[in-house]
């Protein structure tokens, strides 16, 4: 019995009128956890009640605690009828049961009908009493704590990476159960928001105990998805990235670690990062399960698919991106190992040494009935078989693990395709805890010295490629090979050498398909699958040669099924890397040569993707030092002219040795149009158009050469479906119809968020899914943050300052050769060839911001100009230091200073993990919810729009109040997992389920620490943690 | 293709000033009329419909130039449009009882904004205000918002929201005790300004005050309201509130009514022309005192006597409320058209008022001094703003 719960009930505000007689309501509160329910007075003819209640106490296991959400409902009290209930309050206790979280939960909740949404507040205090439990064999994991961010979060330290960690629970989803028959929309919405918010508790625990069995005590990079299977069920499946953190407490080691100013981002990623590659190998193998019985399912065929894109040194010629197709029965038989994958997208100084490509792995599986729900085996094999394709795909790029994982789902009626991508990547073993990393490692880490490149060094056998490419030696040390090309999952490296700017690239595509059932579809679906993927990369790649980029980060390629279509889309931040080759053009060649008009077509069209690249090169600033041959060296053999050997690759079924190499070298990049398809092809390139001016956009966390970031954030999710003509739909009216419907989106944004120029877009997210036949639903969540066009020079100066100290501090503990990592984390690398170029290549170098606006508060954007003047001297470390006496709980409250008439406390919302001019101080627990919203009244409610609209409004204010409630002021690494909307306007209905999650965090000005230091820290701070609201 | 769905919703709520000014003054972000209620909902408007016409407001904001200064196209101005409609349909609800907006949780909303957002939505236009001001805020006279917008030129929907507005600031105040203002500072938020006006409509409103006759259309509401503001300092019961002799608190609103006593009273004032000897004393008093400083001197001599029988009658009439009611017209018959046909100027205007006020002082038979003062204070101010053309 290791624990009470302690809840009291204050008050309510804005109820809803229940009595038309009175226009008033009789309201009363019964708080439910677990089975236990209390119950509160009811508070008569009042629509702001006052309770003031006794303090409900549950005594419960831990388990318990972990599980089960406490439960509020308001209701309105009738004596002569049952009782209306008003709407109801899910809270998570989770936040309260690590002791550096949140210790209490108080605040404005609003409260939630899943049929009328918001309907009025309540005031809610929550407290847990925990006892200890020396139970070895516990069944609990309290204490673990959970962060949605994919680094390293601020004040914490890595100690261990421990690894991987999965888990996966099933049910039967209330909807589909007999009872959904004669039960209310209302009771069948609240038992599908209970069971999930359960089976999320469960989850979490269940990973926690993993992470307990490794020693570890933090999950970094926790991602959590259902699936919805509708008949089959309800699959919760979380994978995350198990830790050992140190909390970052001493001052010392605090404040280089979290705040200087030129940090900010992600502490880890600072340094050393990455590595290498240059080529992506997209895998997808197919399998299909056959009909009833699932743990049989047998694979059909296994096309897997290797593309790479290539070039050759100097010249920048690219060899065109083809494919081996080739089929194969999977073996099973690949030996049970942990799998050496690491969700987190950005890393701890030094450890990652070098980055292989993507690999990916699909595979398609028709849905049954999940049986028994403590069984969920079949699932479990599902996912094990695709890490293991990965697993093998890594293998076969020389890297011994995976970063930068995810796994997906799209489900359309029965077929599932699951889908699992990353970046292979040869990691520090100093961070790992055992030996899952093999001994090369240590010689590839002396070669690692040049900072800024080594990520990029290839970690596979120059003479044992598992595909072709064109290596040369890196363009920075000259040391080492590199590939031409380099796409990854995670986010660009900090001290990366980047020219210029990065941009969103998107590849987008529809693919047709019959309708069929089952097996059929299945198959029908996997034989496409290939196809596509090829497709998507060919787009990826001739659209990055057209921006004259060399490498995309933060790839993430999204493959949606629906009734008669797939779509894919894939979206990534083009960079040009200076290790990396120069991009060379593209060519076009037509197929028949002797018609002139034709020829003369072909060459207008190639002066205009040649005007194209050199305008992008132009608007992302790409200037390159020019490189003469002689010192670049003898270009490296060719590929076709070494010998291959032959890895003997017992797990992956390596499709390498198939490949055809016969194209291993061409003078250019180059399109050939045989057909209309083709050409198609060559003018959607053309359509994209660039953003406004003023107006970058990426999906990585930070933009990489923009290092200014001054402090106003919109975070904001678009949605669009669109209906097709139903009529002859073909291929090309459909990728059309679909880039027009991606590309009018963002010209929205961009017209939307005008004000904010000039302002980046960070981390832009899309996702499409089919809902039904004709419709593409688009869903579109990124953060706008402002930045500061002339400051750009004298802030990478202090930066450079400033990482250089805060490297050496970091590093000192962590890694043997601080000495090379501080001069890595200047930009200005010593760049022999190109010396007069080192001023461009430093202010462009992808390092963040140092300086910040700060302005934190609505009221404070007025200030912004004197602010800005201000801003010059808040800069050093000193402050930093100043800053730390200052006692942290004086950060819990909001210490900015508070508008005078605002009652409610802001609550900034981003999918990024830090905050721009802003200091993270404490992280206060995960925010995971799950609403469902309904309506009967579709019109009268403003269309699907106005529905829409006003459920978004609605999650956002919830996941404000519970995040205000626990002390915070903000949510980090937001995320909306996922928007599932459905429609029925003919019956004047409509659903939408909608899954966020992120981390609730404190934060702290850079200019309030400042002021913090300089005055008595307690002055400024207002006790307003409860709820965020200021009383005046 | 058309388009389904088509929704954007910041963590800040994007409030756009110009979109909201066309949502105020009432031009449709639909091309129907009523929003989302036609043919099946804003499904078949959205797309279909969206191509081949654009909505007035979309129109207007195209005729802004917002196209060529940003390069976006109709459908993404139309997009936009549509976006900040919806928020600021959801807004309109919270717009009613303006704390609730600074209380709920639902649009995270920047106080400046907020500010702006009830500033402009409780803003009405001048033409329309002098239709309904002194009017009953009934169902009788909403349904005359037709006439009034067809009058006006305001589109009926921007009317009903400035009729709204009166009506509920009204009822909310109406039981009130306190300062009118304050109250209407504090229950709207409005700001210092605006309630005053409010005030001034609300008084007007609960007065009933005639304002639409022929000739005092040369009135402007701030006329009016300068007018309302000097009665409410001085003739209400709120006014002599500070000396709480007041027997039964229930018996009036504060400010909102005009002192019933000193209605009453005001008859007494009528000795100054009922008594032949004192109007006569009167009238050499402020002819002394004004000789060679009165440009209109001879005119003002010949008048005093109408003048001073004008003014004191309107007084004396006062307990009645049908002639309350009629204040301004007498006031404009009685003194306004007299002078304005003499053609005084206004400085003769102020010199003579300010004497025949203060000359009242020196008749040794009248008692009700105080009375008077209570009386003509006031008047003087409101005169000396009616004698414009």
């Amino acid at each position: 019995m290791p624990g009470k719960l302690k809840v009291k009930i204050v008050a309510g505000r804005h109820l809803p009128v229940m009595d038309r007689a009175s226009d008033l309501t009789d309201a009363f509160v019964e708080v439910k956890f677990g089975n236990t329910t209390f119950k509160t007075d009811v508070y008569l003819k009042s629509l702001n009640p006052q309770w003031n209640s006794e303090w409900f106490k549950f005594e419960v296991d831990d388990e318990d605690l972990q599980d089960e959400p406490l439960q509020i409902t308001v209701l309105d009290h009738d004596t002569y009828s049952a009782n209306d209930a008003i709407g109801k309050v899910y809270i998570d206790i989770d936040p309260l049961l690590y002791s550096e979280a949140a210790t209490v939960i108080s605040g404005w909740f609003p409260i939630y009908d899943t049929i009328h949404g918001i309907r009025g507040e309540i005031n809610v205090v929550v407290k847990v009493d925990l006892f200890n439990d020396l139970n070895r064999f516990r069944q609990s994991s309290c204490g673990v704590k959970f962060f949605c961010t994919t680094s390293i979060p601020k004040c914490y330290r890595a100690v261990i990476i421990h690894g991987f960690v999965e888990e996966l629970v099933v049910n039967e989803d209330p909807e589909y159960q007999w009872i959904d028959r004669i039960r209310t929309p209302r009771a069948s919405n609240e038992a599908r928001q209970r069971l999930i918010s359960l089976m999320s508790g469960e989850l979490q625990r269940k990973i926690g105990l993993k992470v307990l069995e490794m020693r570890g005590n933090a999950v970094v990079g926790y991602l959590q998805c259902f699936d919805l299977e509708g008949e089959s069920g309800l699959v919760v499946r979380a994978i995350g990235t198990a830790c050992t953190l140190d909390k970052l407490s001493s001052p010392a080691a605090f404040l280089p670690a979290c705040n200087s100013p030129s940090k900010e981002m992600k502490e880890s990623p600072l340094v050393h990062p990455p590595s290498h590659g240059c080529r992506s190998t997209h895998n997808s193998p197919i399998h299909t399960a056959t009909g009833s019985r699932l743990t049989q399912n047998f694979s059909v065929s296994v096309p897997t698919l290797i593309y790479t894109g290539m070039g050759s040194g100097s010249a920048g010629k690219e060899g065109g991106p083809f494919k081996a197709l080739l089929r194969q029965q999977t073996q099973s038989a690949l030996e049970q190992r942990e799998f050496p994958f690491f969700t987190l997208t950005a890393f701890p100084p030094g450890f990652l040494v070098h980055v292989g490509g993507v690999v990916s792995a699909r595979s398609v599986k028709l849905l049954d009935r999940i049986h028994n729900p403590d069984e969920p085996e079949t699932r479990d094999a599902w996912w094990a078989e695709i890490r293991q394709e990965i697993k093998s795909h890594a293998k076969a790029l020389g890297c011994h693990a995976v970063v930068g994982y995810s796994e997906s789902t799209s489900i359309c009626e029965e077929v599932c395709i699951l889908s699992a991508s990353g970046t292979a990547a040869v990691l520090n073993p100093r961070f790992l805890q055992d030996g899952t990393v093999e001994g090369c490692l240590e010689q590839r880490l002396e070669e690692n010295l040049p900072a800024g490149c080594g990520f990029c060094h290839i970690p596979y056998d120059e003479l044992n490629m598992p595909f072709p490419a064109h290596l040369t030696y890196c363009y920075n040390c000259r040391k080492q090979k590199v590939p031409d090309v380099l796409f990854t999952t995670i986010d660009l490296p900090m001290d990366a050498a980047v020219i210029g700017k990065g941009c969103l690239i998107q590849a987008r595509l529809c693919r047709l398909k019959k309708k069929a059932q089952a097996e059929a579809n299945a198959t029908a679906i996997s034989n496409l699958l290939p196809f596509m993927e090829y497709e998507v990369h060919t787009q990826l790649m001739n659209k990055l040669k057209l921006k004259g980029m060399n490498a995309l980060f933060g790839l993430r390629i999204q493959i949606s099924v629906g009734e008669n279509m797939l779509m894919g889309l894939a979206s990534a931040t083009g960079v040009y890397l200076a290790a990396l080759p120069t991009p060379g053009g593209i060519q076009i060649a037509g197929k028949t040569p002797n018609d002139g008009s034709y020829e003369q077509h072909i060459s207008h069209m190639q002066k205009k993707i040649n005007d194209t690249i050199a305008k992008n090169k132009e608007l992302y600033e790409i200037n390159p030092p020019e490189i003469s041959e002689e010192i670049i060296g003898s270009p490296i053999p060719e590929p076709r002219q070494r010998s291959r050997l032959l890895r003997s690759q017992s797990e992956s079924s390596d499709e390498v040795t198939e490949l055809d190499l016969s194209h291993g070298k061409k003078d250019a990049f180059v399109l050939e149009i045989d057909d209309t398809d083709a050409m198609e092809d060559v003018h959607s390139l053309l359509t994209d158009v660039p953003p406004p001016s003023g107006f970058y956009s990426c999906n990585t966390e930070i933009m990489p050469g923009i290092n200014n970031w001054t402090s106003e954030i919109q975070m904001f999710t678009s949605v669009r479906v669109i209906r097709l003509s139903s009529l002859n739909l073909t291929n090309q009216a459909l990728n059309k119809n679909f880039n027009d419907l991606c590309e009018n989106l963002l010209k929205s944004l961009y017209f939307k968020l005008r004000s904010m120029i000039p302002c980046c877009l960070c981390h832009v997210n899309f996702t499409v899914s089919l809902p039904e036949d004709e419709l593409i639903q688009v869903t579109v969540t990124a953060v706008a943050i402002t930045f500061d066009k002339n400051q750009a020079l004298q802030t990478t100066k202090t930066h450079a300052e400033k990482s250089l100290q805060r490297a050496s501090t970091d590093n000192e503990e962590l890694l043997q050769f601080p000495l090379e990592l501080c001069s890595d984390a200047l930009p200005s690398h010593p760049f022999p060839p190109a010396k007069e170029h080192l001023e461009s290549a430093s202010s462009n170098s992808g390092i963040p911001a140092a300086q910040r606006d700060r302005c934190s508060s609505w009221i404070e954007l007025i200030k912004l100009k004197a602010q800005t003047i201000r801003r010059g001297s808040i800069k050093t470390t000193v402050t930093v230091e100043k800053a730390s006496p200052v006692g942290e709980g004086n950060f819990r409250n909001r210490s900015s200073p508070p508008c005078a008439n605002s009652t409610v406390g802001v609550v900034k919302m981003t999918p990024l993990s830090f905050i721009p001019g802003a200091k993270i101080t404490k992280y206060l627990g995960i925010i995971n919810m799950f609403f469902i919203r309904e309506t009967t009244s579709l019109r009268e409610e403003g269309g699907v729009s106005g529905f829409l609209h006003a459920f978004i409004a609605e999650v956002f204010a919830m996941v404000r109040a519970h995040v205000a409630a626990l002390g915070g002021n903000a949510v980090v690494s937001y995320i909306m997992k996922q928007c599932v909307f459905m429609e029925n306007p003919n019956k004047n209905q409509a659903q939408c389920l909608i899954n966020v999650s992120g981390d609730a965090v404190v934060f702290v000005r850079e200019s309030e620490l400042e002021v913090v230091s300089t005055q008595q820290p307690a002055a400024n701070c207002q006790p307003s943690c409860t709820g965020g609201e200021v009383t005046t | 293709m058309t388009s389904e769905l088509d929704i954007f919703v910041g963590n800040t709520t994007l409030i756009d000033e110009d979109v909201y000014r066309l949502w105020l003054d009432g031009y449709s972000g639909l091309w129907g009329t009523v929003c989302g209620c036609r043919f099946g909902g804003a499904v078949v408007l959205d797309g279909r419909a969206g191509r081949a016409r654009m909505s007035d407001a979309v129109a207007l904001r195209v005729r802004s130039g917002i196209l060529e200064q940003t390069g976006a196209t109709a459908a993404v101005l139309q997009s936009d449009t549509m976006d900040h409609y919806r928020t600021f349909q959801m807004l309109e609800r919270l717009l009613h009882a303006p704390p609730k907006l600074l209380h709920q949780l639902i649009f995270q909303i920047p106080p400046s904004r907020q500010a702006l957002l009830i500033e402009r939505y409780y803003a009405f236009d001048e033409a329309f205000v002098r239709e309904v001001l002194g009017k009953k805020l009934s169902k009788g006279t909403k349904k005359d918002l037709d006439d009034i917008s067809t009058k006006t030129g305001i589109t009926l929907k921007s009317c009903r929201r400035q009729f709204d507005n009166f009506k509920r600031v009204f009822k909310v105040v109406e039981e009130m005790r306190g300062s009118l203002v304050d109250n209407i500072q504090q229950h709207f938020l409005l700001s210092d300004r605006l309630a005053r006006d409010y005030a001034a409509i609300v008084f007007f409103a609960n007065n009933r005050f005639e304002t639409g006759k022929k000739k005092l259309q040369y009135l402007s509401f701030g006329d009016f309201a300068f007018c309302a503001e000097l009665m409410i300092q001085n003739w209400t019961l709120g006014a002599v509130g500070e000396a709480p002799t007041d027997p039964d608190p229930q018996a009036d609103d504060m400010d909102m009514d005009l002192d019933k006593e000193f209605l009453q009273d005001l008859k007494e004032l009528k000795v100054l022309v009922a008594d032949k000897d004192l109007l006569d004393l009167h009238k050499s008093l402020v002819c002394t005192a004004l000789r060679g400083k009165l440009g209109v001197f001879s005119e003002m001599e010949a008048n005093f006597k109408n003048l001073s029988r004008g003014l004191v009658n309107v007084a004396a009439k006062l307990t009645h409320n049908k002639d309350v009611r009629d204040l301004f017209v007498d006031l404009v018959e009685k003194f306004v058209e007299p002078c304005r046909s003499d053609h005084w100027p206004l400085n003769d205007v102020r010199l003579f008022l300010n004497q025949y006020s203060a000359s009242v002082h020196s008749l040794d038979g009248f008692r009700h001094q105080a009375l008077w003062d209570r009386y003509m204070g006031t008047l003087r101010g409101c005169l000396l703003r009616l004698c414009h053309d």
